[in-house]
């Protein structure tokens, strides 16, 4: 086998079908070290950023995968006959919330959402962007959800903790003069217990 | 005939609740409650007349807007310790519903794969994304209902009564399908019931093909409501189709 370790990732990177990430070179490439390869995938990345061309090497779902830059999806839509993937708003919400309080329970959904979610969580699985990760120590074990591989390879994220940083509710509420520290509003991300979700079925009365 | 009407905007109990606050420009820590009880009443009202679907969840948050309400009327007595403003009962989740919002919003922002991006993809699915426009378009559950229902009266009425001592279980139906369709990987929903499948052998068909689908071994899809349903395996190697 000829070639520099360069060419070679190159050439593995332009033939993969998913993102490939330096273990999985590092694996075919036994005899060269992962910083090695890590090296050369850098390299390419600026190389491609740096030759101005349709495409780019990013870094998605910890790997690397050549992409189409965004300038040119009209043409690439055209050339499948087919319109672009959509998401629509409900499921969008549903799976930032997911994405974010994973691993969470279908009904800790529903009180976020204030509706039923059945219908999405069936099409988001189908979709392969969430998943059943596990079952809950609760009366009819019900399933607890977190999001795939896959939705970071979709949504352009190289890990969990990529994702867009929670705003401030002081951000989104424009005239921001608001008791804010007596809300209980939880701002870490990913953060999963359940406490933290306001059970909107219980008032919280002083009459009990 | 009866129309439902799907209005996207208010798909829940959170959004028509933010939707009132927003129009009417008042602050989410100071909500009028009366007011926005009101106007909700009202929409709900007028989603009635339009004969939308009400789901449950609509009723639910108006039960609590008008407990809200009542809390606010009664005369504080004031000897109590320290009482919560009973409109934190619903602020407390429109600010955590607002946030999700801009998270997907961000989301949605983002270089999304197949809208904004494409990657090299593997030939087979270049080769069904390539099929483009005449793409079929994924059928739901009443659709299948609905094709089986189509299949069982156009047998009816030459319908036999005849005995047979086959007789079948789903997870035998369940591994023969499996099996026509791992050889032709798609086919056509009727030719899961030839003419000559009595009722009973009909109705484990078919719930043997919903077990399939529920297992995610089988997409089914349907181009529009008059064509005919196609059932695809599903390639992913991690849903194998056996049982």
């Amino acid at each position: 086998m000829t070639g520099n370790l360069h060419q070679i990732v190159e050439a593995l990177l332009f033939a993969c079908d998913h993102p490939l990430s330096p273990r999985e070179i590092n694996d075919l490439l036994p005899d060269y070290s992962i910083q090695d390869i890590r090296g050369a995938l850098d390299e390419l990345a600026l190389e491609y950023r740096d030759m101005g061309r349709s495409f780019s090497l990013k870094e998605v779902a910890s790997g690397y995968q050549f992409r189409t830059k965004p300038d040119f999806a009209p043409y690439i839509l055209r050339m499948y006959k087919a319109s672009p993937t959509r998401l629509s708003g409900a499921a969008l919400e549903t799976l930032a919330i997911i994405a974010y309080k994973q691993p969470i329970l279908r009904q800790e959904i529903e009180i976020l959402r204030g509706v039923d979610v059945g219908g999405i969580l069936r099409a988001l699985l189908e979709r392969g962007l969430i998943r059943i990760v596990g079952r809950k120590n609760l009366p009819g074990r019900p399933f607890v959800y977190g999001t795939t591989k896959k939705f970071l390879e979709v949504f352009d994220l190289t890990d969990l903790n990529s994702l867009p940083k929670l705003r401030e509710i002081k951000d989104l509420v424009s005239d921001g003069e608001a008791p804010i520290t007596t809300l209980q509003v939880p701002t870490g991300a990913a953060d999963a217990t359940e406490k933290q979700i306001p059970n909107r079925t219980t008032p919280q009365g002083p009459k009990d | 005939m009866s129309y439902e009407v799907k209005l996207e905007i208010f798909e829940g109990p959170m959004d028509l609740l933010l939707h009132l606050i927003r129009k009417n420009e008042v602050d989410i820590f100071d909500i009028p409650i009366a007011t926005i009880t009101d106007q909700y009443l009202a929409y709900m009202d007028m989603m009635k007349a339009l004969n939308m679907d009400l789901a449950g969840d609509f009723l639910l948050m108006a039960a609590t807007l008008m407990h809200i309400k009542s809390k606010m009327l009664l005369p504080d007595i004031g000897d109590q310790e320290e009482e919560e403003d009973p409109r934190l009962e619903i602020t407390r989740p429109l600010l955590e519903y607002m946030q999700i919002k801009e998270l997907a919003h961000d989301l949605s922002e983002r270089e999304v794969l197949g809208r904004d991006v494409f990657s090299r993809m593997p030939s087979e699915e270049l080769s069904t994304l390539a099929k483009g426009e005449n793409a079929p378009v994924e059928a739901n559950l009443f659709q299948l209902i609905d094709a089986f229902k189509r299949i069982i009266d156009q047998r009816l009425p030459e319908a036999q009564l005849r005995f047979r001592l086959e007789e079948w279980s789903i997870n035998e139906k369940i591994e023969q399908i499996a099996a026509m369709l791992k050889e032709k990987q798609t086919m056509y929903f009727q030719e899961l019931f030839p003419r000559t499948m009595d009722l009973s052998e009909l109705v484990v068909t078919f719930l043997a093909l919903l077990e399939l689908v529920h297992r995610g071994a089988v997409k089914i899809f349907q181009a529009d409501l008059e064509s005919d349903i196609l059932l695809n395996a599903i390639p992913d190697k991690r849903r194998s189709l056996e049982p």
